[in-house]
């Protein structure tokens, strides 16, 4: 068993917006390297949730919280925190696909260009090609990378926005339903490379679909109107839940 | 007995004809039960409608008629007037005298003769008309009520005509546009008859005063509109480059960056700017920002500013502009769908970042398009140029110099005496037609440039 | 990553200058409507000197010739003036207006005895005197010479030197002398051709929209239609103004200066206008209503008129009255029409030769008296305040609209 490395750490979690309350104390672990889902009913608070790791919340006007996120140890709500470097080491994979109205090669080369992450117009390339090929989409698109990366189709446009995410080298790759949009190949696709890519990043994913936690996640964490109800291995919450409410869920009384 | 109380007679009958025909449906709706097809209120309009379009129709045709026949007979009379425009001022003093205005026409031999004619014709032409005209319409109206039955559809008919008249409507804007560009082709080929084309389009010297007496034809005044163009070109590039920065960043700043509070107030207030109407600000530029400028011209030692300036009348433009800009920039900001800019920003991009790298290149088309039609907007401006800018046509690319623009020679040479045949004024309307053409040039390619960046996200 | 403080600075630069470009644009503002309403609030006030007038009420008014009388009541008040000159100096001061005024006085005290101090418009000069636009710089004071000042003293130091409410500026016509001009020919003018503007552009223009939006099929003649309206929006006004020259004026001969012509060459301009909004306002019917109604048996023209028409009303009248508010503060077309007049008399009707609003204003802000430059100020207030209130009922309608689903 290797070493588990807390890598996510989530303490006492109180989202507003406004004055509805969507979180409530959540406390949360999220370990180095592994896949864990977010899983629950709509309007749960998963993507309330998975916002607050990169500060995304910060973006909505209305949205107040109080608790602590830590990362690696460091409370990311600190005001020497700069969120704009905090979401260079977490990448974001959103339910829609969204590429830029730009060439393949430019989508990719977006986040490096902008940290200045190369030298050399050389590297730039090979950056873009190892992402593209983490991916698992360069075969498919290697002979037209300057075209519009608003061309491809829809799973492919996804892998394109993983491609772009992991260019930056993240530590962690938050993923916000990132299946919904797509066939079921497609996402078999997807699921493939998420399991390929635990390997090096953590990855947090939300998901609608139990099947799916169930197939790619080390950790799931079930979640019942902005309430964290359960978390824990995905075999024992699928298995052996010790919430009546996670029950519910999984065995579809409750949707 | 005088048109209105024809038209009175007319509207009387079309009104009885309503009233008697919705009786008379009313009446056999009683007795059929439900099984009449109509209304009777549609029997009734509809039976209104025959009454009157047949009268309404001639008398439209009529007055027509009239005028040219009466035109041509009196034309008769002053047959010894070879040029057409002389003779046409003589019939205009014959109609005239009816109402009582004297002019130099009485002068004529056959003036009196002609008059009383006139008189003698319209008389019989009015009763004439009015008696054909009322029992035109009393025939339509028995006409109208014999169709009236239960199977008569009348509220087909009636809605068919409805439509009809609709579609008249919509075609009635071809009509103007149609009106704009025959009035202005008409007298600009008339000008280009003493005027040669390739003077006024690429000839540099603009001095348009002409001989006033009437015999004195050839011109005396050069017509090279040139340096016109280049000075509205001048002014409208001094007010883009004013209203261009401040207009973008302002929308950048309230689409991306205020808060909504700040938005719902701010964007208002600049949408006044638009709303001032524009002599007012051709006052605030002689008032306060022409003296203004003065005064920096004078602190900053600056020669040759005239009070005239290009930069004057430019920068108030420019103002007038912004409130342009800045309302179809937000539109274009506004109109890129949130997940990129959220994409980017997930990124670690900062919001200038985001902006400059994501946003603008994504709305670019839209951007170009909205200032396509802000500097078709200037370049058509009327009264601050009148106001703020200069009547002498100067070829200069100096924005301190004054110039003019193609709006104010409009005004300046169609105020005041018109003669209406004289290359000065017809002058204008080739002026005016140039400008016509260009904005709408301007505008086509703007809206296709519009409609392709909408096409990026279908 | 070493730039991010680089970024980071980049990024407050650049909300500086967004913040910068939106409050320079309101500042921009802020001066025009201050310069505007401080110079114009003193045109609201008018300079009046004081006369003692002494009557008797044996004489019959209707033998007095008021401008002679008023000048002898003068001369009484200041018996060390004997000259020619001198005389026309303390008679300068007072605007020909002030014989008007006079003759008003006498009319009212018909047979009774006048004695007392009587207060009578002064000339422009005086006003701007009075007022501090122009100062005094050494023996004159802008026209005013010296003689004329110390004159005005003696009647300062009575204090006979008042400002009284300006009743010419709202209710009197234009006139060539500053101190009795006033806006309300121009507003009637104004009116008129509004109205006629109305009338004309506001059906035409809620017909072709329902046809447009409602009933044409989608053919090419549409489409030329469609493009041609949104081209026609972007029309300069001053080609309508050419177009209504050329077609109303020459071709059907219609009465030059005539807010007629005018109305019918703004509503010209504001159809477009009307068209595009009133379509927006239909489309945005849910057509989940007119289906209902055509469930029930109604036909097309019968669910556009009972069903859609009202709701859309809302939203076509905010587009209406922006259209309109647009076409009030027009000049350029009315000036190629020729309702630049300077007409003495308030229009009775739309047939009369009358002037506009705005172009009263762009007449006096040429005209070379310094007394104008308040006035037309003043008259840009009236202007203004009017579109302003006609911009809220547009917002307030909006509001209603925005209710109702």
């Amino acid at each position: 068993m290797s070493i588990e490395e807390l890598k996510v750490s989530i303490k006492n979690l109180n989202v507003f917006y406004g004055e509805k309350q969507a979180l409530f104390g959540i406390n949360l672990n999220i370990y180095a390297n592994e896949v864990t889902s977010l899983i629950g009913p709509s309007g749960c608070g998963k993507s309330t949730l998975i916002k607050c790791i990169n500060r995304m919340n910060d973006l909505v006007d209305i949205c107040r919280y109080n608790g602590q996120i830590m990362i690696d140890g460091e409370d990311i709500n600190d005001s020497s925190t700069d969120p704009v470097s905090l979401r260079t080491r977490i990448g974001m994979v959103f339910q829609k696909p969204n590429p830029f109205p730009k060439s393949l090669y430019d989508n990719v080369a977006y986040g490096p260009r902008l940290h200045g992450m190369t030298n050399s117009k050389e590297d730039l390339d090979e950056l873009v090609i190892t992402s593209l090929q983490k991916a698992g989409l360069f075969n498919e698109v290697k002979d037209r990378l300057f075209e519009p990366g608003t061309g491809l189709s829809g799973g492919q446009q996804q892998r394109l926005c993983i491609a772009r995410a992991l260019a930056v080298n993240p530590e962690i790759i938050l993923m916000d339903e990132p299946c919904s949009a797509l066939d079921p190949i497609a996402t078999a696709k997807i699921e493939e490379l998420i399991e390929e890519l635990k390997e090096k990043y953590t990855i947090v994913i939300v998901t609608h679909s139990m099947q799916q936690a169930a197939r790619v996640s080390n950790r799931t964490a079930y979640m019942h109107m902005g309430e964290l109800i359960e978390s824990g291995l995905t075999k024992t919450i699928f298995s052996n839940p010790e919430h009546i409410k996670t029950q519910d869920y999984i065995t579809g009384r409750i949707g | 007995m005088s048109i209105e109380f024809i038209l009175l007679t007319i509207i009387g009958l079309s009104a009885y004809s309503f009233y008697i025909s919705k009786k008379k449906a009313a009446a056999i709706s009683a007795i059929n039960g439900a099984e009449i097809h109509s209304q009777p209120y549609y029997h009734g309009m509809y039976a209104a409608f025959l009454t009157i379009s047949p009268a309404l129709v001639l008398l439209i045709v009529w007055s027509f008629i009239e005028d040219t026949i009466i035109t041509m007979r009196l034309r008769d009379y002053f047959s010894d007037i070879t040029e057409p425009s002389i003779a046409n001022f003589y019939i205009q003093g014959v109609i005239n005298f009816v109402d009582d205005v004297n002019s130099k026409a009485m002068d004529h031999v056959n003036f009196f003769t002609a008059t009383e004619y006139y008189k003698s014709t319209m008389h019989l032409n009015l009763l004439l008309k009015s008696i054909v005209l009322v029992m035109l319409t009393i025939i339509a109206l028995r006409y109208s009520f014999k169709l009236i039955s239960a199977d008569f559809k009348a509220r087909d008919l009636f809605e068919d005509v409805v439509i009809k008249v609709m579609n008249i409507a919509s075609i009635f804007a071809i009509f103007i546009t149609i009106g704009i560009v025959l009035s202005l082709l008409f007298e600009t080929l008339r000008f280009f008859e003493s005027v040669p084309v390739q003077d006024f389009l690429f000839g540099t010297h603009w001095s348009p005063q002409m001989s006033i007496r009437e015999d004195q034809v050839g011109s005396s005044g050069s017509f090279g509109a040139v340096p016109v163009f280049t000075g509205t070109i001048l002014i409208s590039i001094i007010a883009m480059s004013v209203a261009g920065p401040i207009g973008l960043f302002s929308a950048i700043y309230l689409s991306q960056y205020a808060s909504n509070r700040v938005r719902s107030f701010a964007k208002p207030i600049i949408e006044v700017l638009a709303g001032i109407p524009t002599v007012v600000y051709g006052f605030f530029a002689v008032i306060t920002v022409g003296p203004f400028f003065r005064e920096m011209g004078i602190f900053f030692d600056i020669e040759g500013f005239s009070s005239e300036s290009a930069l004057i009348a430019g920068s108030v433009l420019g103002i007038m502009i912004i409130p342009f800009i800045a309302s179809l920039t937000d539109d274009a900001l506004s109109a890129v769908p949130r997940s990129l800019k959220e994409g980017s920003l997930a990124m670690g991009a900062t919001l200038s970042e985001t902006t400059t790298k994501v946003i603008i290149p994504a709305s670019f088309h839209g951007i170009v398009g909205s200032f396509l039609l802000a500097f078709s907007r200037a370049i058509g401006e009327t009264m601050i140029v009148v106001m703020a800018a200069g009547f002498a046509a100067n070829l200069t690319a100096n924005p301190f110099d004054a110039v003019t623009t193609v709006t104010v020679q409009i005004v300046g040479l169609l105020t005041g005496d018109q003669e209406f045949d004289s290359a000065k004024t017809l002058s204008a309307f080739a002026l005016a037609f140039v400008l016509f053409f260009l904005t709408l040039i301007l505008n086509v390619i703007s809206l296709s440039i519009v409609k392709k960046y909408r096409e990026q996200y279908e | 990553m070493n730039n991010i403080l680089s970024r980071n600075n980049a990024e407050k630069r650049f909300k500086v200058y967004g913040f910068l470009a939106v409050s320079t644009a309101i500042v921009l503002l802020g001066i025009l409507l201050f310069k505007i309403f401080s110079t114009g609030i003193s045109a609201f006030n008018q300079s009046y000197i004081g006369v003692k007038i002494e009557i008797n009420n044996s004489i019959n008014s209707s033998e007095i010739d008021p401008r002679t009388e008023l000048r002898q009541q003068l001369r009484n008040m200041f018996p060390e003036l004997t000259t020619r000159a001198e005389k026309r100096t303390l008679y300068s001061l007072f605007s020909t207006g002030a014989t008007y005024e006079f003759e008003d006085l006498l009319k009212a005290n018909e047979g009774k005895t006048i004695n007392g101090y009587y207060y009578f418009l002064a000339s422009d000069d005086v006003d701007m005197y009075v007022k501090g636009t122009v100062k005094r710089e050494g023996d004159s004071a802008g026209r005013l010479m010296s003689d004329q000042l110390k004159i005005l003293d003696q009647f300062e130091e009575q204090n006979l030197v008042e400002l009284h409410i300006n009743k010419y500026l709202l209710a009197g016509a234009d006139s060539r002398e500053p101190e009795m001009a006033g806006i309300k020919g121009a507003i009637y003018g104004t009116l008129y051709a509004i109205l006629i503007a109305f009338i004309t552009s506001f059906p035409l223009g809620v017909l072709t929209a329902i046809y447009l939006e409602k009933l044409a099929k989608k053919n090419r003649i549409s489409d030329i239609i469609e493009t041609n309206i949104n081209n026609l929006a972007a029309v300069p006004s001053i080609v309508f103004g050419l177009l209504g020259l050329a077609i109303f004026l020459n071709f059907f001969d219609l009465p030059r200066s005539a807010p007629l012509v005018g109305g019918l060459t703004l509503g010209l301009m504001t159809l477009p206008t009307i068209v595009i909004a009133a379509r927006s306002a239909i489309k945005s019917v849910p057509p989940s209503i007119e289906e209902a109604a055509i469930g029930l048996g109604s036909s097309k023209v019968q669910t556009i008129f009972n069903f859609t028409l009202p709701l859309a009303m809302p939203g076509i009248l905010t587009g209406t009255i922006i259209g309109i508010a647009q076409a009030i503060g027009e000049t350029a077309p009315l000036l190629m029409i020729g309702m630049v007049a300077f007409v003495v008399d308030i229009p009775g009707g739309p047939m009369d030769p009358a002037t506009a609003l705005p172009v009263q204003i762009y007449l006096w802000a040429d005209s070379p008296e310094r007394a104008f430059v308040e006035r037309t100020s003043a008259a840009i207030m009236v202007l203004l305040i009017f579109l302003f209130l006609l911009n809220i009922t547009a917002v307030y309608l909006r509001k209603k609209l925005e209710k109702k689903w």
